[in-house]
Protein backbone atom coordinates (compact mmCIF):
# COMPACT_ATOMS: atom_id res chain seq x y z
CA UNK A 1 0.00 0.00 0.00
CA UNK A 2 1.17 3.70 -0.44
CA UNK A 3 0.52 6.31 1.71
CA UNK A 4 -0.42 9.67 0.68
CA UNK A 5 -2.29 12.83 1.61
CA UNK A 6 -5.06 14.64 -0.48
CA UNK A 7 -6.46 17.51 0.48
CA UNK A 8 -5.11 17.12 4.06
CA UNK A 9 -6.03 13.80 4.45
CA UNK A 10 -4.00 10.76 5.13
CA UNK A 11 -5.21 7.93 3.29
CA UNK A 12 -2.94 4.70 1.93
CA UNK A 13 -4.59 2.89 -1.88
CA UNK A 14 -2.75 0.26 -3.57
CA UNK A 15 0.28 0.61 -5.76
CA UNK A 16 -0.45 1.53 -9.45
CA UNK A 17 -3.42 3.35 -8.19
CA UNK A 18 -3.64 6.86 -10.02
CA UNK A 19 -4.26 10.24 -8.30
CA UNK A 20 -7.70 10.78 -9.60
CA UNK A 21 -8.65 7.13 -9.06
CA UNK A 22 -7.67 8.09 -5.46
CA UNK A 23 -9.20 11.39 -5.24
CA UNK A 24 -12.57 9.50 -6.47
CA UNK A 25 -12.48 6.81 -3.99
CA UNK A 26 -12.08 9.09 -1.16
CA UNK A 27 -14.50 11.54 -2.52
CA UNK A 28 -12.84 14.36 -3.69
CA UNK A 29 -14.35 15.62 -6.77
CA UNK A 30 -11.85 16.00 -9.85
CA UNK A 31 -13.73 17.40 -13.03
CA UNK A 32 -12.62 15.35 -15.88
CA UNK A 33 -13.32 14.99 -20.06
CA UNK A 34 -11.18 12.45 -21.51
CA UNK A 35 -10.74 10.00 -18.77
CA UNK A 36 -13.98 7.59 -18.80
CA UNK A 37 -13.85 3.98 -16.51
CA UNK A 38 -12.86 1.02 -18.46
CA UNK A 39 -10.52 2.49 -20.81
CA UNK A 40 -6.85 3.72 -20.50
CA UNK A 41 -6.11 7.15 -19.27
CA UNK A 42 -4.87 9.75 -22.23
CA UNK A 43 -4.30 12.83 -20.90
CA UNK A 44 -5.67 15.02 -23.25
CA UNK A 45 -7.51 17.53 -21.81
CA UNK A 46 -5.34 18.96 -19.02
CA UNK A 47 -8.75 19.20 -16.80
CA UNK A 48 -8.14 16.38 -14.48
CA UNK A 49 -5.07 18.93 -13.02
CA UNK A 50 -4.33 18.67 -9.19
CA UNK A 51 -1.52 20.19 -7.62
CA UNK A 52 1.39 18.16 -6.07
CA UNK A 53 4.22 18.63 -3.93
CA UNK A 54 5.60 21.74 -1.52
CA UNK A 55 6.66 25.35 -1.71
CA UNK A 56 8.47 26.37 -4.97
CA UNK A 57 8.81 22.64 -5.81
CA UNK A 58 5.17 22.56 -6.41
CA UNK A 59 3.87 21.66 -9.39
CA UNK A 60 0.37 20.93 -11.59
CA UNK A 61 0.25 17.19 -13.13
CA UNK A 62 -2.76 15.18 -14.75
CA UNK A 63 -4.23 13.23 -12.24
CA UNK A 64 -5.57 10.80 -14.40
CA UNK A 65 -2.44 9.88 -15.67
CA UNK A 66 0.46 9.97 -12.43
CA UNK A 67 0.46 7.38 -10.11
CA UNK A 68 0.49 7.80 -6.30
CA UNK A 69 3.92 7.98 -4.94
CA UNK A 70 4.95 7.42 -1.46
CA UNK A 71 4.10 10.44 0.59
CA UNK A 72 2.53 12.66 -1.87
CA UNK A 73 1.12 15.54 -1.32
CA UNK A 74 -1.90 16.27 -2.92
CA UNK A 75 -4.35 19.13 -3.26
CA UNK A 76 -7.32 19.07 -5.30
CA UNK A 77 -8.53 22.58 -5.22
CA UNK A 78 -5.81 24.96 -4.29
CA UNK A 79 -6.14 28.31 -6.23
CA UNK A 80 -3.35 27.49 -8.60
CA UNK A 81 -5.37 24.58 -9.49
CA UNK A 82 -8.94 26.25 -9.69
CA UNK A 83 -6.98 29.29 -12.15
CA UNK A 84 -5.70 26.78 -14.34
CA UNK A 85 -8.80 24.28 -15.14
CA UNK A 86 -11.10 28.11 -15.25
CA UNK A 87 -8.55 28.82 -18.09
CA UNK A 88 -8.55 24.88 -20.01
CA UNK A 89 -12.11 25.40 -19.53
CA UNK A 90 -12.47 28.78 -21.42
CA UNK A 91 -9.98 27.15 -24.45
CA UNK A 92 -12.27 24.39 -24.42
CA UNK A 93 -15.07 26.77 -24.84
CA UNK A 94 -13.45 28.69 -27.10
CA UNK A 95 -12.85 25.50 -29.42
CA UNK A 96 -16.07 23.69 -29.10
CA UNK A 97 -18.68 26.16 -27.43
CA UNK A 98 -21.78 23.35 -28.60
CA UNK A 99 -20.75 20.79 -26.75
CA UNK A 100 -23.53 19.93 -24.24
CA UNK A 101 -20.48 18.11 -21.65
CA UNK A 102 -17.92 21.39 -22.15
CA UNK A 103 -21.19 23.66 -21.33
CA UNK A 104 -22.13 21.55 -18.56
CA UNK A 105 -18.35 21.42 -17.18
CA UNK A 106 -17.77 25.71 -17.40
CA UNK A 107 -21.07 25.84 -16.08
CA UNK A 108 -20.46 24.06 -13.22
CA UNK A 109 -17.06 26.37 -12.48
CA UNK A 110 -18.43 29.10 -12.89
CA UNK A 111 -16.99 29.73 -16.14
CA UNK A 112 -19.12 32.55 -17.45
CA UNK A 113 -17.08 33.71 -20.49
CA UNK A 114 -13.76 33.05 -23.06
CA UNK A 115 -12.12 35.92 -24.04
CA UNK A 116 -10.60 33.75 -26.98
CA UNK A 117 -11.14 33.88 -31.00
CA UNK A 118 -14.22 31.72 -31.13
CA UNK A 119 -14.20 28.51 -32.79
CA UNK A 120 -16.60 26.15 -33.84
CA UNK A 121 -14.28 22.96 -34.03
CA UNK A 122 -16.22 19.89 -34.51
CA UNK A 123 -13.22 17.46 -32.14
CA UNK A 124 -11.42 18.14 -29.28
CA UNK A 125 -8.97 15.34 -29.95
CA UNK A 126 -9.69 14.10 -26.56
CA UNK A 127 -8.67 10.15 -28.10
CA UNK A 128 -11.95 8.97 -26.21
CA UNK A 129 -13.73 7.53 -29.65
CA UNK A 130 -10.14 5.93 -30.63
CA UNK A 131 -9.75 3.94 -27.10
CA UNK A 132 -13.55 3.43 -26.94
CA UNK A 133 -13.42 1.66 -30.25
CA UNK A 134 -9.92 -0.08 -29.51
CA UNK A 135 -10.12 -1.26 -26.08
CA UNK A 136 -13.85 -2.08 -25.39
CA UNK A 137 -15.34 -2.83 -29.29
CA UNK A 138 -11.97 -4.37 -30.31
CA UNK A 139 -12.13 -3.03 -33.70
CA UNK A 140 -9.35 -0.43 -33.80
CA UNK A 141 -11.28 1.20 -36.90
CA UNK A 142 -10.30 4.34 -36.19
CA UNK A 143 -7.34 6.32 -34.90
CA UNK A 144 -5.60 10.45 -34.90
CA UNK A 145 -4.22 10.88 -38.36
CA UNK A 146 -2.06 14.61 -39.49
CA UNK A 147 -0.26 16.21 -36.81
CA UNK A 148 -0.45 19.51 -35.72
CA UNK A 149 -2.71 21.67 -37.13
CA UNK A 150 -4.22 19.11 -39.35
CA UNK A 151 -4.51 16.07 -36.23
CA UNK A 152 -7.74 14.46 -36.79
CA UNK A 153 -9.68 11.58 -36.06
CA UNK A 154 -11.01 8.88 -38.81
CA UNK A 155 -10.59 5.85 -41.23
CA UNK A 156 -7.55 5.11 -42.49
CA UNK A 157 -7.69 6.50 -46.19
CA UNK A 158 -11.10 8.43 -44.54
CA UNK A 159 -13.10 5.19 -46.73
CA UNK A 160 -15.50 2.88 -45.22
CA UNK A 161 -13.65 0.39 -42.84
CA UNK A 162 -14.07 -2.81 -43.55
CA UNK A 163 -13.40 -3.35 -39.31
CA UNK A 164 -15.50 -1.11 -38.12
CA UNK A 165 -18.42 -2.97 -36.44
CA UNK A 166 -21.01 -0.28 -36.32
CA UNK A 167 -21.21 -0.27 -33.12
CA UNK A 168 -21.76 3.44 -32.16
CA UNK A 169 -19.17 3.07 -29.45
CA UNK A 170 -17.70 6.33 -30.98
CA UNK A 171 -20.59 8.42 -30.87
CA UNK A 172 -21.58 7.15 -28.05
CA UNK A 173 -18.71 8.46 -26.20
CA UNK A 174 -17.88 11.71 -27.95
CA UNK A 175 -18.12 14.73 -25.88
CA UNK A 176 -18.13 16.90 -28.74
CA UNK A 177 -20.63 15.75 -31.59
CA UNK A 178 -23.61 14.67 -29.07
CA UNK A 179 -25.23 18.17 -29.64
CA UNK A 180 -24.97 18.72 -33.28
CA UNK A 181 -26.32 15.19 -34.00
CA UNK A 182 -29.64 15.92 -32.04
CA UNK A 183 -30.47 18.95 -34.18
CA UNK A 184 -29.75 21.75 -31.36
CA UNK A 185 -28.09 23.67 -33.99
CA UNK A 186 -30.53 23.45 -37.59
CA UNK A 187 -27.93 24.53 -39.94
CA UNK A 188 -24.84 22.31 -38.41
CA UNK A 189 -26.86 19.38 -37.44
CA UNK A 190 -26.57 16.38 -39.00
CA UNK A 191 -29.08 13.71 -39.37
CA UNK A 192 -29.84 12.72 -35.51
CA UNK A 193 -30.67 9.41 -37.02
CA UNK A 194 -29.31 7.78 -34.42
CA UNK A 195 -31.86 8.97 -32.17
CA UNK A 196 -34.71 9.53 -34.29
CA UNK A 197 -35.31 6.97 -36.39
CA UNK A 198 -36.63 8.95 -39.40
CA UNK A 199 -33.64 10.68 -40.37
CA UNK A 200 -33.85 13.10 -43.80
CA UNK A 201 -31.80 11.43 -46.19
CA UNK A 202 -28.88 13.35 -46.53
CA UNK A 203 -25.83 12.70 -48.17
CA UNK A 204 -22.65 12.51 -46.09
CA UNK A 205 -20.31 14.40 -48.41
CA UNK A 206 -22.49 17.74 -47.62
CA UNK A 207 -21.66 18.15 -44.23
CA UNK A 208 -17.60 17.33 -43.87
CA UNK A 209 -17.42 18.19 -40.09
CA UNK A 210 -19.29 15.41 -39.13
CA UNK A 211 -17.71 12.99 -36.87
CA UNK A 212 -19.55 9.78 -37.51
CA UNK A 213 -17.69 7.16 -38.70
CA UNK A 214 -20.27 4.28 -39.43
CA UNK A 215 -21.17 3.50 -43.00
CA UNK A 216 -23.67 2.77 -43.67
CA UNK A 217 -25.40 5.18 -42.01
CA UNK A 218 -26.94 2.71 -39.45
CA UNK A 219 -30.48 4.67 -39.40
CA UNK A 220 -30.51 5.07 -43.44
CA UNK A 221 -30.00 1.22 -42.94
CA UNK A 222 -33.11 0.47 -40.69
CA UNK A 223 -35.32 2.74 -42.68
CA UNK A 224 -34.64 0.51 -46.22
CA UNK A 225 -35.94 -2.46 -44.73
CA UNK B 1 1.63 -9.36 -77.90
CA UNK B 2 4.57 -8.41 -75.26
CA UNK B 3 4.04 -8.70 -72.13
CA UNK B 4 5.55 -5.11 -71.81
CA UNK B 5 2.40 -3.72 -73.44
CA UNK B 6 0.00 -5.49 -71.32
CA UNK B 7 0.87 -4.26 -67.89
CA UNK B 8 0.56 -0.48 -69.37
CA UNK B 9 -1.74 1.35 -67.58
CA UNK B 10 -2.32 -1.33 -65.12
CA UNK B 11 -0.26 -0.86 -61.88
CA UNK B 12 0.61 3.03 -61.86
CA UNK B 13 2.62 2.62 -58.80
CA UNK B 14 5.74 3.41 -60.23
CA UNK B 15 7.85 5.14 -62.57
CA UNK B 16 8.88 1.91 -63.88
CA UNK B 17 4.95 0.72 -64.99
CA UNK B 18 5.47 0.65 -68.60
CA UNK B 19 8.20 -1.53 -68.38
CA UNK B 20 7.90 -3.37 -65.22
CA UNK B 21 10.19 -6.45 -65.19
CA UNK B 22 8.15 -7.77 -61.85
CA UNK B 23 5.08 -7.74 -62.26
CA UNK B 24 3.80 -11.10 -63.52
CA UNK B 25 0.11 -11.27 -63.36
CA UNK B 26 -1.36 -8.41 -64.85
CA UNK B 27 -4.91 -9.06 -63.34
CA UNK B 28 -3.42 -8.18 -60.00
CA UNK B 29 -3.48 -5.07 -58.27
CA UNK B 30 -0.23 -3.65 -56.99
CA UNK B 31 -0.29 -5.60 -53.79
CA UNK B 32 0.84 -8.37 -55.86
CA UNK B 33 3.64 -6.69 -56.98
CA UNK B 34 6.62 -9.39 -56.45
CA UNK B 35 9.11 -6.65 -56.44
CA UNK B 36 6.84 -4.36 -53.71
CA UNK B 37 6.73 -7.58 -51.79
CA UNK B 38 9.91 -7.91 -51.34
CA UNK B 39 10.55 -4.15 -50.00
CA UNK B 40 8.66 -5.48 -46.39
CA UNK B 41 10.64 -7.63 -44.73
CA UNK B 42 9.59 -10.50 -42.57
CA UNK B 43 7.78 -9.60 -39.54
CA UNK B 44 10.11 -8.21 -36.51
CA UNK B 45 9.91 -7.46 -33.26
CA UNK B 46 7.06 -4.58 -33.42
CA UNK B 47 9.03 -1.32 -32.77
CA UNK B 48 7.70 1.48 -34.40
CA UNK B 49 11.09 2.56 -35.59
CA UNK B 50 11.04 -0.48 -37.40
CA UNK B 51 7.75 0.54 -38.79
CA UNK B 52 8.99 3.87 -40.54
CA UNK B 53 12.27 2.55 -41.72
CA UNK B 54 9.89 -0.03 -43.69
CA UNK B 55 7.98 3.47 -44.80
CA UNK B 56 10.80 4.91 -45.08
CA UNK B 57 11.87 2.38 -47.76
CA UNK B 58 8.40 2.39 -49.93
CA UNK B 59 8.73 5.81 -49.59
CA UNK B 60 12.16 5.67 -51.53
CA UNK B 61 11.27 3.43 -54.45
CA UNK B 62 7.52 4.80 -55.23
CA UNK B 63 8.21 8.35 -54.47
CA UNK B 64 5.03 7.89 -52.14
CA UNK B 65 3.22 5.08 -50.21
CA UNK B 66 0.79 3.28 -52.13
CA UNK B 67 -2.58 2.32 -50.15
CA UNK B 68 -2.05 -0.95 -51.34
CA UNK B 69 1.16 -0.92 -49.80
CA UNK B 70 0.29 0.52 -46.14
CA UNK B 71 -2.52 -2.48 -46.11
CA UNK B 72 0.06 -5.05 -47.05
CA UNK B 73 2.47 -3.82 -44.26
CA UNK B 74 -0.21 -4.22 -41.57
CA UNK B 75 -0.99 -7.57 -42.63
CA UNK B 76 2.96 -8.52 -42.98
CA UNK B 77 3.61 -6.61 -39.60
CA UNK B 78 0.64 -7.88 -37.92
CA UNK B 79 0.07 -4.44 -36.58
CA UNK B 80 -3.78 -2.12 -37.08
CA UNK B 81 -4.03 -0.02 -40.35
CA UNK B 82 -4.93 2.93 -38.25
CA UNK B 83 -1.71 2.69 -36.27
CA UNK B 84 -0.06 2.73 -39.89
CA UNK B 85 -1.90 4.92 -41.43
CA UNK B 86 -1.41 7.86 -38.41
CA UNK B 87 2.56 7.32 -38.74
CA UNK B 88 2.54 7.28 -42.07
CA UNK B 89 0.41 11.09 -41.90
CA UNK B 90 2.00 12.31 -39.14
CA UNK B 91 5.57 12.78 -40.66
CA UNK B 92 6.33 14.92 -43.52
CA UNK B 93 8.46 13.02 -45.04
CA UNK B 94 6.01 10.42 -46.03
CA UNK B 95 3.55 11.29 -48.63
CA UNK B 96 0.11 9.15 -50.03
CA UNK B 97 -0.19 11.06 -52.90
CA UNK B 98 2.24 10.96 -55.66
CA UNK B 99 4.78 13.04 -56.08
CA UNK B 100 6.16 14.39 -59.08
CA UNK B 101 9.88 13.92 -60.08
CA UNK B 102 10.89 17.82 -58.68
CA UNK B 103 9.81 18.70 -55.80
CA UNK B 104 10.02 22.86 -55.43
CA UNK B 105 9.33 24.36 -51.70
CA UNK B 106 8.67 27.19 -51.14
CA UNK B 107 9.49 28.52 -47.40
CA UNK B 108 6.40 30.32 -45.58
CA UNK B 109 8.24 30.65 -42.41
CA UNK B 110 8.04 34.19 -40.59
CA UNK B 111 11.26 35.42 -41.87
CA UNK B 112 10.20 34.74 -45.69
CA UNK B 113 7.45 35.85 -45.50
CA UNK B 114 7.77 39.32 -45.00
CA UNK B 115 10.12 39.30 -47.29
CA UNK B 116 7.20 38.51 -49.54
CA UNK B 117 7.16 34.94 -49.80
CA UNK B 118 3.50 34.51 -50.39
CA UNK B 119 3.71 36.20 -53.57
CA UNK B 120 6.53 33.76 -55.12
CA UNK B 121 3.75 30.58 -54.07
CA UNK B 122 1.37 32.36 -56.01
CA UNK B 123 3.96 32.88 -58.94
CA UNK B 124 4.69 29.25 -58.64
CA UNK B 125 1.10 27.96 -58.47
CA UNK B 126 0.40 30.28 -61.23
CA UNK B 127 3.00 29.26 -63.49
CA UNK B 128 2.75 25.43 -62.54
CA UNK B 129 -1.08 25.23 -62.83
CA UNK B 130 -1.21 23.52 -59.49
CA UNK B 131 -1.90 24.69 -55.76
CA UNK B 132 0.56 24.06 -53.07
CA UNK B 133 0.88 20.37 -51.84
CA UNK B 134 -0.24 19.30 -55.64
CA UNK B 135 1.62 17.47 -58.55
CA UNK B 136 0.81 18.52 -61.72
CA UNK B 137 -0.43 15.99 -64.06
CA UNK B 138 2.24 15.32 -66.22
CA UNK B 139 3.65 14.02 -62.75
CA UNK B 140 6.93 16.50 -63.40
CA UNK B 141 6.25 18.66 -60.54
CA UNK B 142 5.34 18.38 -57.07
CA UNK B 143 4.83 22.06 -55.26
CA UNK B 144 4.56 22.61 -51.35
CA UNK B 145 4.84 25.41 -48.71
CA UNK B 146 6.89 24.75 -45.53
CA UNK B 147 8.08 26.81 -42.67
CA UNK B 148 11.20 28.09 -42.30
CA UNK B 149 14.19 25.96 -43.59
CA UNK B 150 16.64 27.53 -41.47
CA UNK B 151 18.51 30.00 -43.89
CA UNK B 152 16.13 33.28 -43.06
CA UNK B 153 18.27 35.66 -43.74
CA UNK B 154 18.80 34.68 -46.72
CA UNK B 155 15.25 34.41 -47.80
CA UNK B 156 12.83 34.19 -49.63
CA UNK B 157 13.86 30.57 -49.76
CA UNK B 158 12.84 28.01 -52.46
CA UNK B 159 14.33 24.98 -52.29
CA UNK B 160 14.15 22.82 -55.70
CA UNK B 161 15.05 18.91 -55.92
CA UNK B 162 17.64 20.26 -52.68
CA UNK B 163 19.27 23.04 -54.21
CA UNK B 164 18.40 26.24 -51.88
CA UNK B 165 17.87 29.41 -54.11
CA UNK B 166 18.02 32.73 -52.37
CA UNK B 167 16.39 36.18 -51.88
CA UNK B 168 14.09 34.54 -54.82
CA UNK B 169 11.80 37.46 -56.59
CA UNK B 170 9.02 36.74 -58.59
CA UNK B 171 10.75 37.09 -61.82
CA UNK B 172 13.12 34.24 -60.91
CA UNK B 173 10.15 31.49 -60.89
CA UNK B 174 10.34 30.71 -64.42
CA UNK B 175 13.67 29.77 -64.29
CA UNK B 176 13.89 28.10 -61.62
CA UNK B 177 11.28 25.87 -63.03
CA UNK B 178 13.02 25.40 -66.41
CA UNK B 179 16.37 24.54 -64.33
CA UNK B 180 14.76 22.00 -62.54
CA UNK B 181 13.29 20.19 -65.41
CA UNK B 182 16.50 20.42 -66.86
CA UNK B 183 17.98 18.52 -64.14
CA UNK B 184 19.68 20.50 -61.15
CA UNK B 185 21.55 16.97 -60.21
CA UNK B 186 23.44 16.60 -63.03
CA UNK B 187 27.19 16.19 -61.78
CA UNK B 188 29.44 19.09 -62.01
CA UNK B 189 31.89 16.76 -63.25
CA UNK B 190 34.99 19.85 -62.40
CA UNK B 191 33.87 20.08 -58.67
CA UNK B 192 32.19 16.75 -57.36
CA UNK B 193 34.07 14.48 -55.42
CA UNK B 194 31.62 11.67 -56.09
CA UNK B 195 33.20 11.57 -59.37
CA UNK B 196 36.41 9.43 -60.28
CA UNK B 197 37.41 7.55 -63.42
CA UNK B 198 37.93 3.87 -63.70
CA UNK B 199 39.52 2.09 -65.70
CA UNK B 200 38.17 -1.08 -66.72
CA UNK B 201 39.27 -4.67 -68.40
CA UNK B 202 37.09 -7.40 -69.75
CA UNK B 203 36.08 -9.81 -67.37
CA UNK B 204 36.63 -13.15 -69.74
CA UNK B 205 39.87 -12.39 -71.92
CA UNK B 206 41.33 -9.36 -69.67
CA UNK B 207 42.16 -7.05 -72.20
CA UNK B 208 41.69 -3.14 -71.75
CA UNK B 209 38.46 -1.96 -73.00
CA UNK B 210 39.59 1.78 -72.67
CA UNK B 211 39.20 3.87 -75.83
CA UNK B 212 42.06 6.52 -75.48
CA UNK B 213 40.91 8.35 -78.51
CA UNK B 214 37.36 8.63 -77.86
CA UNK B 215 37.37 11.41 -74.71
CA UNK B 216 34.05 11.42 -72.77
CA UNK B 217 33.90 13.68 -70.04
CA UNK B 218 37.76 14.38 -70.46
CA UNK B 219 38.43 11.20 -69.71
CA UNK B 220 39.24 8.00 -71.90
CA UNK B 221 36.09 6.17 -72.70
CA UNK B 222 35.08 2.27 -72.10
CA UNK B 223 34.01 0.84 -75.32
CA UNK B 224 32.29 -2.16 -75.69
CA UNK B 225 29.79 -3.82 -78.81
CA UNK B 226 26.42 -3.44 -77.84
CA UNK B 227 23.08 -5.23 -79.49
CA UNK B 228 19.59 -4.07 -79.00
CA UNK B 229 16.59 -4.64 -81.31
CA UNK B 230 18.59 -6.74 -84.28
CA UNK B 231 21.38 -3.93 -84.29
CA UNK B 232 25.11 -4.37 -83.41
CA UNK B 233 27.49 -1.64 -82.63
CA UNK B 234 30.03 0.39 -80.90
CA UNK B 235 28.80 1.84 -77.41
CA UNK B 236 31.31 4.82 -75.28
CA UNK B 237 30.72 5.21 -71.93
CA UNK B 238 32.38 7.60 -69.73
CA UNK B 239 34.91 6.27 -67.32
CA UNK B 240 34.22 8.58 -64.76
CA UNK B 241 32.27 6.64 -61.69
CA UNK B 242 29.11 8.44 -61.04
CA UNK B 243 28.18 9.60 -64.61
CA UNK B 244 26.60 8.40 -67.24
CA UNK B 245 27.11 9.95 -70.48
CA UNK B 246 27.74 7.78 -73.79
CA UNK B 247 28.21 7.88 -77.26
CA UNK B 248 26.79 5.30 -79.49
CA UNK B 249 26.73 3.66 -82.99
CA UNK B 250 22.86 3.64 -82.95
CA UNK B 251 20.68 5.68 -80.78
CA UNK B 252 19.03 3.61 -78.60
CA UNK B 253 16.28 3.88 -77.17
CA UNK B 254 15.58 4.86 -73.21
CA UNK B 255 14.46 1.42 -71.13
CA UNK B 256 15.80 -0.58 -73.75
CA UNK B 257 17.81 -3.65 -72.12
CA UNK B 258 20.89 -4.19 -74.25
CA UNK B 259 23.56 -7.04 -74.63
CA UNK B 260 27.13 -5.77 -73.77
CA UNK B 261 30.19 -7.94 -75.61
CA UNK B 262 33.96 -7.72 -75.60
CA UNK B 263 35.00 -5.95 -78.56
CA UNK B 264 38.50 -8.04 -78.36
CA UNK B 265 37.15 -12.06 -77.48
CA UNK B 266 33.25 -11.04 -78.50
CA UNK B 267 32.06 -12.80 -75.48
CA UNK B 268 28.96 -11.70 -74.05
CA UNK B 269 29.75 -9.62 -71.06
CA UNK B 270 27.30 -10.90 -67.96
CA UNK B 271 27.20 -11.51 -64.93
CA UNK B 272 24.76 -12.95 -62.24
CA UNK B 273 23.31 -10.53 -60.80
CA UNK B 274 20.46 -8.03 -61.51
CA UNK B 275 20.03 -4.22 -61.13
CA UNK B 276 18.64 -3.17 -57.92
CA UNK B 277 17.00 -0.18 -59.66
CA UNK B 278 15.12 -2.29 -61.87
CA UNK B 279 15.62 -6.00 -62.51
CA UNK B 280 17.83 -5.88 -65.71
CA UNK B 281 21.16 -7.91 -65.53
CA UNK B 282 24.06 -5.71 -64.38
CA UNK B 283 26.98 -5.82 -66.48
CA UNK B 284 30.13 -6.47 -64.78
CA UNK B 285 33.77 -5.41 -65.69
CA UNK B 286 37.36 -5.37 -63.44
CA UNK B 287 38.56 -2.67 -62.40
CA UNK B 288 42.17 -2.34 -62.82
CA UNK B 289 43.75 -2.94 -58.96
CA UNK B 290 41.36 -5.41 -58.36
CA UNK B 291 37.70 -5.30 -58.12
CA UNK B 292 34.61 -5.03 -60.30
CA UNK B 293 32.26 -2.20 -61.45
CA UNK B 294 28.96 -3.08 -62.54
CA UNK B 295 26.65 -1.34 -64.49
CA UNK B 296 22.82 -2.20 -65.62
CA UNK B 297 22.04 -3.09 -68.89
CA UNK B 298 18.95 -0.90 -69.22
CA UNK B 299 19.28 2.47 -71.11
CA UNK B 300 18.71 5.43 -68.63
CA UNK B 301 18.73 3.11 -65.78
CA UNK B 302 21.20 5.22 -63.41
CA UNK B 303 21.85 1.34 -61.47
CA UNK B 304 25.65 0.43 -60.97
CA UNK B 305 27.60 -0.55 -58.40
CA UNK B 306 31.71 -0.91 -57.78
CA UNK B 307 33.04 -3.26 -55.48
CA UNK B 308 36.81 -2.98 -55.05
CA UNK B 309 37.58 -5.65 -52.66
CA UNK B 310 35.86 -8.48 -54.23
CA UNK B 311 36.69 -10.55 -57.41
CA UNK B 312 34.57 -11.56 -59.92
CA UNK B 313 33.37 -15.22 -59.41
CA UNK B 314 32.44 -16.99 -62.53
S1 LIG C 1 -18.81 2.35 -34.69
FE1 LIG C 1 -16.98 1.56 -35.70
S2 LIG C 1 -15.49 3.17 -35.40
FE2 LIG C 1 -17.11 3.55 -33.91
S3 LIG C 1 -16.44 2.49 -32.06
FE3 LIG C 1 -17.73 1.07 -33.18
S4 LIG C 1 -16.27 -0.12 -34.38
FE4 LIG C 1 -15.19 1.72 -33.73
S1 LIG D 1 -14.38 12.65 -32.17
FE1 LIG D 1 -15.21 13.11 -30.15
S2 LIG D 1 -14.48 11.42 -28.88
FE2 LIG D 1 -13.26 11.38 -30.71
S3 LIG D 1 -11.44 12.58 -30.20
FE3 LIG D 1 -12.90 13.99 -31.16
S4 LIG D 1 -14.01 14.87 -29.46
FE4 LIG D 1 -12.99 13.06 -28.66
S1 LIG E 1 -25.01 6.65 -38.07
FE1 LIG E 1 -26.21 7.93 -39.43
S2 LIG E 1 -27.75 8.77 -38.11
FE2 LIG E 1 -26.15 8.06 -36.77
S3 LIG E 1 -24.82 9.83 -36.47
FE3 LIG E 1 -24.00 8.65 -38.16
S4 LIG E 1 -24.87 9.61 -39.94
FE4 LIG E 1 -26.10 10.26 -38.21
S1 LIG F 1 7.74 -2.64 -59.92
FE1 LIG F 1 5.86 -3.04 -58.79
S2 LIG F 1 5.03 -1.06 -58.48
FE2 LIG F 1 6.51 -0.81 -60.10
S3 LIG F 1 5.37 -1.10 -61.98
FE3 LIG F 1 6.13 -3.07 -61.39
S4 LIG F 1 4.47 -3.97 -60.26
FE4 LIG F 1 4.08 -1.80 -60.32
S1 LIG G 1 -9.10 13.66 -17.68
FE1 LIG G 1 -7.03 13.73 -17.23
S2 LIG G 1 -6.22 14.81 -18.89
FE2 LIG G 1 -8.31 14.59 -19.48
S1 LIG H 1 11.57 31.70 -42.66
FE1 LIG H 1 12.18 30.95 -44.60
S2 LIG H 1 14.06 30.03 -44.09
FE2 LIG H 1 13.35 30.66 -42.12
ZN1 LIG I 1 37.13 -10.04 -73.81
ZN1 LIG J 1 18.86 -0.93 -63.86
Amino acid sequence: MIRLTINGLEISVEEGTTILEAAKFYGFPIPTLCYMEGLSPYGACRLCVVEIGEGPKARLVTSCTYPVEEGLKVRTASSRVIKARKMILELLLASCPQSKTIQDLAAAHNVRRQRFKQEYEDCILCGLCVRMCEEQMMAKAIGFQGRGENRSIGTPFNIKSDICRLCGGCIYICPACQLRCTYTEPEKAICGGCANLSPPCLEKEQFDDMMCYMEPCVACEIKKD
Amino acid sequence: MSDEIEYTGICKTCSHAPTCAYRKRSDKPIWYCEEFDNYIPAPKKSTSSGLISILEDIQARYGYLPEGSLRVVAEKTNRSLVDIYGVATFYRAFSLKPRGKHLISVCLGTACHVRGAPAIAEEFQQQLGIRAGETTSDKEFTLETVNCLGACALGPIVVADGHYFSSVKASMVNSIIEKTLAGLDKVEIKTDQRVFPVEVSCSRCNHSLMDTRHLIDGYPSIRVTVSFNHKHGWLALSSLYGSDNVDSEYPIPLDTIVNFFCPHCHTELIGSSDCAECGAPMIPMIVRGGGVVQICSRRGCKGHMLDLSGTIID
